[in-house]
């Protein structure tokens, strides 16, 4: 599930243009990436998010997170899913 | 006397260019070659090596080539390309802000309420937990937008 500062037309012109199927979320006054602390102030703007990614449990807690410090380089899907996999098996 | 035309310069300023411009519409697009820009800097090396051969024959064989005006003009201009690129790349996407109030491992995720991509309003209680389930994990990614 993704969330960016886009509006809602945008992510859906985004969605029918790429093909994506799984759940995006418009936060285009940047209230819950300000809750979440991601804000990257953008000047004029609302701002956008920051990337990052967290991993939450069914309890809603969060397991693992990633805040890149390059906003070109993001947590790869191998890194996503062996985190799972270890929190999956610390639960045991 | 007729002096050659003196090419490299210029095609060393253009292969420069092509680096560039290719990151940005191309190797971006793709974690290898975008979280190290390994082929950016292949095609970089190559500029400059064509560059500054064809600025120095350009000094050493006057009587020959061409291009002592425009080799060190495209050559500065080459090496401005390559000096924006890795300022973009090194200190301009490392500018980011501290986040020290994410929400860390073992915290709860704090609650909200969005509006997917067809406007219904999404809670991210009700993807965690849903009513008669066992409840599921959720990967919540925050993405810069395509603004």
């Amino acid at each position: 599930m993704a969330v960016s500062a886009d509006p809602v037309a945008d992510t859906r012109a985004h969605l029918a243009k790429t093909g994506w199927t799984y759940t995006f979320l418009a936060d285009p006054k940047t209230d819950v990436i300000r809750r979440y602390d991601l804000l990257h102030p953008v000047e004029g703007t609302a701002g956008i998010a920051r990337p990052a990614e967290l991993l939450i449990d069914p309890t809603g807690t969060v397991r693992w997170r990633d805040l890149t410090d390059d906003y070109r380089v993001r947590a790869r899907p191998e890194a996503v899913l062996e985190a799972f996999d270890r929190s999956l098996g610390s639960r045991l | 006397m007729a002096r050659a035309r003196n090419f490299l310069p210029l095609a060393g300023f253009l292969v420069c260019l092509f680096g560039f411009l290719s990151y940005f519409f191309v190797f971006f697009r793709f974690p290898l070659t975008r979280d190290v820009p390994w082929v950016s800097w292949l095609l970089f090396a190559a500029g400059l090596t064509l560059l500054g051969a064809g600025v120095l024959r350009a000094f050493r064989r006057p009587d020959v080539y061409r291009g002592r005006v425009t080799g060190p003009i495209l050559g500065v201009l080459g090496l401005a390309v390559v000096g924006f690129f890795l300022f973009l790349t090194t200190v301009e996407s490392r500018r980011l802000p501290v986040s020290a109030g994410a929400p860390k491992v073992g915290e709860k995720a704090p609650e909200f309420v969005l509006p997917d991509a067809q406007g219904r309003p999404v809670r991210l209680s009700e993807l965690v937990a849903p009513a008669g389930s066992g409840g599921s994990w959720v990967l919540l990614i925050f993405y810069r937008g395509y603004w």
